[in-house]
């Protein structure tokens, strides 16, 4: 069974906030990411980077007391912890390019089985930009592709993306509602699987090969 | 040393044809001000170097809207769609250039170097066309400097030599495009006498401001 929209999201979004460790520095895309701020464990404390200057991100403000000059990547209004620092656009981009952003959290349109993503365009389409994405899944340790399972039906975990790439064989690992995949060199290995699924059902809504291990999870949300 | 003057001074640098950097991200941090003598100006053929292309109604989105812009170097412009709309139609030449990217090729550009090595984009369309160095056996592209005739710096605080103070997120870019243009106007949020604002607090060393005139209170003023 193929959790709603709704509820896809809250698994994804529960499911990567359990990857966080106490500490790390990390920063979540824009749209369904954004969202894994709200699981993250008691007890562990995670400094959130925006890419348009700032670690240490807070929640939104409440209603009426939002910041002008406090914005978060999406332009949004937001706050900002006791620990946080502010700083510019190229100090930003040295903290993602090097190597100082423990996790990336992004959205996709499509990944592959090399751990090639891509997100920025759909030629023709549309065509927002990659902003800071690029960067970000070059230059974070581990990077994480958090999306729903398909698009209308259709697998947006491909043998090898069609669209214009993001980034070439960065993807560390692909979390959806329905399974958790690990990029090895030897391809995709699926570690867990939703509750309510079951592997011939991953496997028929995935067009990129599986490497199926013995001990498969349940995944832990 | 009191670099302020009356708009009216600056009007005469702006020209048809004319390449501009544009502080702020998605419209914290633009000098509003700034971008409403343009619209007055009715300056055409600009081309805006930029982080992104804002919102129809805010920042340098109106710039777009008014039809005034022949080229952007931005990485995204996914909050405006006219700026889609006229790319489509051949009216607008749209760069998309990775953020990380855009605002070291800015920093090459304000610091005297020849441009900068970075693996953003490697393997992605954003290669083609540039130098590819391996260094220690990894591959990076050669991205090339980026300067203007005029940068537009929306500064929270500034002293009347041009000493520069952003609050919050709205550093971005401005501190970095200060370096990069060959006259720098920044848009005072608020402006104090020589010597209130402490040097350590100087983000922008006012050697490198031309002029400021007096702005609004932020982006919805």
């Amino acid at each position: 069974m193929i959790p709603n929209q709704e509820l896809a999201k809250e698994i994804i979004a529960k499911r990567i906030a359990k990857e966080l460790k106490d500490g790390q520095l990390v920063n979540l895309g824009i749209g369904l990411p954004t969202l894994v701020a709200n699981y993250v464990p008691e007890g562990v404390h995670i400094i959130f980077q925006s890419e348009n200057g700032m670690v240490g991100m807070g929640p939104a403000p409440e209603k009426g007391k939002e910041d002008k000059n406090i914005t978060n990547a999406g332009g949004m209004p937001v706050t900002i912890m006791p620990f946080g620092a502010f700083f510019d656009s190229a100090t930003s981009f040295a903290l993602i390019r090097g190597g100082h952003v423990d996790i990336t959290v992004l959205g996709a349109l499509e990944v592959d089985q090399e751990g090639n993503l891509a997100n920025w365009i759909i030629p023709g389409k549309m065509v927002p930009g990659m902003g800071g994405a690029m960067d970000l899944v070059v230059g974070a340790r581990k990077v994480i592709v958090a999306m729903q399972h398909t698009s209308k039906g259709q697998p947006k975990i491909l043998k090898k993306c069609r669209l214009p790439l993001t980034a070439k064989a960065e993807v560390n690992m692909i979390v959806t509602e329905l399974c958790v995949l690990e990029v090895t060199d030897k391809g995709l290995v699926l570690r867990e699987i939703y509750k309510d699924t079951t592997i011939d059902e991953v496997k028929s809504l995935t067009e990129a090969d599986l490497i199926i291990p013995e001990d498969i999870k349940i995944m832990d949300i | 040393m009191n670099k302020v003057v009356d708009i009216e001074k600056i009007k005469p640098f702006f020209k048809d044809g004319m390449t501009l950097m544009i502080g702020g991200f998605l419209a914290c941090g633009t000098p509003e001000k700034l971008i409403d003598m343009l619209l007055e100006l009715n300056v055409k053929d600009l081309t805006i170097i930029a982080n992104d292309t804002s919102f129809p109604d805010r920042g340098l989105g109106r710039l777009v809207v008014n039809g005034q812009v022949k080229k952007v170097i931005v990485s995204h412009i996914g909050t405006n769609p006219e700026t889609g709309r006229l790319m489509n139609e051949g009216k607008l030449e749209v760069e998309l250039c990775p953020q990380g990217t855009l605002i070291e090729r800015i920093r090459a550009g304000g610091s005297g170097l020849g441009g900068v090595l970075t693996p953003t984009g490697v393997g992605t369309i954003v290669e083609e066309g540039k130098q590819k160095l391996t260094i220690n056996g990894k591959e990076y592209l050669l991205e090339l400097p980026l300067r203007a005739d005029v940068a537009l710096i929306k500064g929270s605080i500034v002293d009347e030599f041009g000493n520069t103070f952003y609050k919050g997120t709205t550093r971005n870019f401005n501190p970095i495009i200060a370096f990069a243009a060959d006259t720098v106007i920044v848009e005072a949020e608020e402006i104090v006498k020589v010597g209130e604002l402490r040097p350590e607090d100087a983000m922008t060393p006012g050697v490198l401001v031309d002029y400021i005139i007096k702005g609004g209170e932020g982006f919805d003023s």
